[in-house]
């Protein structure tokens, strides 16, 4: 079960947001979120680099008991994340984010040449393509 | 000039229309501009924002490929997997400097330029694939690393080879948002 994805470029700005299942709303403003989010994803990646006992790595997940976060971050610095049920592997969500990367981020997205990759994703072609992905994702 | 082929091989037909439009593309810029050194800019400056995304879309393809740390790695890995993912060829590498942060990248065959004669008005100024190196700029400051791009040699200018020089500059930090510390 995939509950919302956040997609980030190498600034922080968030690209896109987009949510299947959330019961709990937050008592942020979407940017004050989409900051929080992207703020501890960028501390703990700096954490787990300095407290890594072996060769440097990167931060891949967090687990609670009722949901895993998933990120998958491209050396060009655009950061996947996503929230699942815990059904979902590690692996499956890690392998869902890439082909997510693959297949209608760098189709639909880096391959527009009129959608500014600084600014949040406005474009109706990428928005069907990113949700008919996910939504065959969860029927699998 | 004539070449005889039993069935239309699809491949060759894109690489030559895009060979055709490439060039088309110069003339008309030299057309525009008159000066070829402000071509070379311009042709650095399209290469600058094809590379910005054309990173993302090697990227993607080539997921065992991560951040590289050196100059060397980046070596590796533009000539034996970027130049033939998007231009079907394998660069040389060559004339290393002594520190390791400079060298050089030979292209044997140049598909940009295959049926290309520079007329003699340019023949001295123009980069014909300057493209190229402004592709290189881009895509390589998307993984963070500033390099400086340029040609030091073409045989359409009638140099013995075609080659681009490699200078690393510097490694770019990753910016913090606003209000980070």
């Amino acid at each position: 079960m995939i509950y919302n994805l956040y997609i980030f470029n190498s600034a922080g700005d968030c690209l896109y947001y987009s949510e299947w299942r959330r019961k709990k709303q937050t008592d942020m403003s979407k940017d004050e979120e989409n900051k929080l989010v992207y703020g501890m994803l960028h501390s703990l990646k700096s954490f787990v680099a300095r407290i890594s006992p072996d060769t440097s790595d990167s931060f891949q997940s967090y687990q609670t008991s009722t949901y895993r976060l998933s990120m998958y971050e491209t050396p060009s610095g655009v950061k996947f994340v996503m929230n699942t049920g815990l059904e979902l592997s590690l692996q499956s969500a890690r392998e869902i984010l890439h082909s997510l990367y693959k297949e209608v981020y760098v189709e639909f997205a880096v391959k527009n040449p009129m959608l500014s990759l600084q600014s949040p994703i406005d474009s109706e072609l990428f928005r069907d393509k990113l949700e008919a992905f996910i939504n065959s994702k969860m029927r699998e | 000039m004539s070449r005889s082929r039993s069935a239309v091989d699809p491949k060759r037909v894109s690489s030559e229309l895009f060979s055709l439009t490439y060039g088309c593309m110069v003339a008309q810029l030299l057309k525009d501009f008159e000066n070829p050194e402000e071509v070379n800019k311009q042709l650095d400056t399209m290469g600058y924002n094809i590379g910005v995304r054309l990173i993302d879309d090697f990227l993607a393809h080539t997921p065992s490929v991560t951040r590289c740390t050196t100059l060397e790695e980046v070596a590796e890995i533009l000539c034996k997997q970027g130049f033939k993912m998007f231009l079907g060829i394998v660069p040389e590498v060559r004339n290393w400097s002594a520190s390791k942060d400079k060298f050089s990248l030979v292209i044997s065959e140049n598909p940009l330029a295959e049926y290309v004669e520079l007329p003699p008005h340019c023949q001295d100024t123009l980069w014909y694939s300057n493209i190229i190196c402004g592709v290189i700029r881009g895509a390589l400051e998307m993984v963070q690393m500033d390099v400086k791009c340029t040609f030091v040699g073409d045989t359409l200018r009638g140099n013995d080879s075609t080659e681009i020089e490699i200078k690393f500059v510097k490694i770019l930090e990753d910016s913090l948002p606003a209000g980070e510390d």
